[in-house]
């Protein structure tokens, strides 16, 4: 995987490599690209990996629900991967894991 | 933050600032802007600061990187850190997305350190918020076109000891919290956050008040 794309699609899934801080500036662009992403390559499923995320605010929220809502529309789902404890408290403060998977590490599929 | 990297980037940006910002740093501040309390000059036992910025979505980050730093002297956790730079990240989105309609505007920060407290106070001469009450409501949001959660306050009042919100429809949003950083033994009592009392008055002087 480029390490320097922040989208990769493989098929019908969509993985975002989030960057370290997700604010509302950043939310922006990010939400740009990932709609453009997702209907123009028939995206299933959108993976947010927040490897390297230690800042995320109530925008980084927004973001997460506002592709959950394209998502499901279109069928799909979205999950959350690479998720460390304190992003981890701030998505369940916001309820975000009844919309969601959160994993702490990548899910082996199986 | 006056000098020019050449006169032609400062003839471009001069051109786009109002008439009524001098283009040297005055004396005094302008009535134009929140004023400071003069009487809320530090004494010893206090210490302050005061950032203005525009109402840009690029500045959200240096906003919230400015008062961590200002923290710092409380020696706080990184956990702490996060937090208040969480809270102070929320209130100066809200500015930048809701308080100026027609435009930038300006967002005022400033910060008192006060007896192991924090005290931030984000403040705007923008539109105001009608219903307070409702505003500060868990997923409520003006915004239903945009991709916004409506847990701002929420997450205000989940990072930060003490919030309170007042606004003026036509005038402008005051947004004032508090944070104690007490380096102590635990309590008997866990889970206890000690509760920071927030001054009686706000760093800006409130002109109806007056």
């Amino acid at each position: 995987m480029n390490r320097n794309s922040l989208f990769t699609v493989t098929g019908t899934m969509l993985c975002i490599h989030l960057p370290a801080e997700i604010d509302h500036h950043i939310a922006n662009a990010l939400c740009a690209e990932a709609d453009r992403l997702i209907q123009q390559k028939h995206i299933r499923c959108v993976l947010f990996d927040f490897s390297d995320t230690t800042f995320m605010d109530s925008s980084g929220i927004g973001m997460l629900i506002g592709r959950y809502k394209l998502t499901r529309f279109m069928g799909g789902v979205i999950m959350a991967v690479n998720v460390g404890p304190r992003m981890n408290r701030i998505l369940t403060m916001a309820g975000i894991d009844k919309i969601m998977d959160i994993f702490e590490g990548m899910p082996v599929s199986g | 933050m006056y000098q020019m990297a050449s006169s032609e980037t400062s003839n471009r940006i001069l051109n786009r600032i109002s008439n009524t910002i001098p283009n040297t740093i005055p004396d005094r501040i302008p009535d134009t802007i929140p004023d400071k309390r003069s009487n809320s000059t530090s004494d010893e036992m206090s210490n302050e600061m005061l950032l203005e910025f525009d109402s840009r979505s690029c500045n959200e980050s240096f906003a919230r990187v400015t008062v961590a730093a200002f923290l710092t002297q409380l020696n706080p956790t990184l956990e702490e850190v996060e937090d208040v730079k969480t809270a102070v990240s929320e209130a100066v989105t809200n500015v930048i997305i809701h308080a100026y309609p027609n435009g930038a505007g300006k967002v005022w920060i400033a910060c008192r350190i006060r007896d192991d407290a924090l005290y931030v106070e984000v403040r705007d001469t923008g539109c105001g918020i009608p219903d307070v009450k409702r505003a500060m409501e868990p997923l409520f949001t003006t915004r239903t076109e945009c991709d916004r959660a409506g847990m701002g306050f929420t997450f205000m009042e989940a990072f930060m000891d003490t919030l309170e919100v007042t606004s003026e429809a036509g005038r402008g949003t005051l947004v004032r919290m508090s944070r104690r950083f007490i380096k102590a033994a635990p309590s008997q009592n866990s889970c206890d956050r000690p509760q920071a009392v927030s001054p009686s008055e706000s760093l800006f002087i409130q002109k109806d008040k007056e």
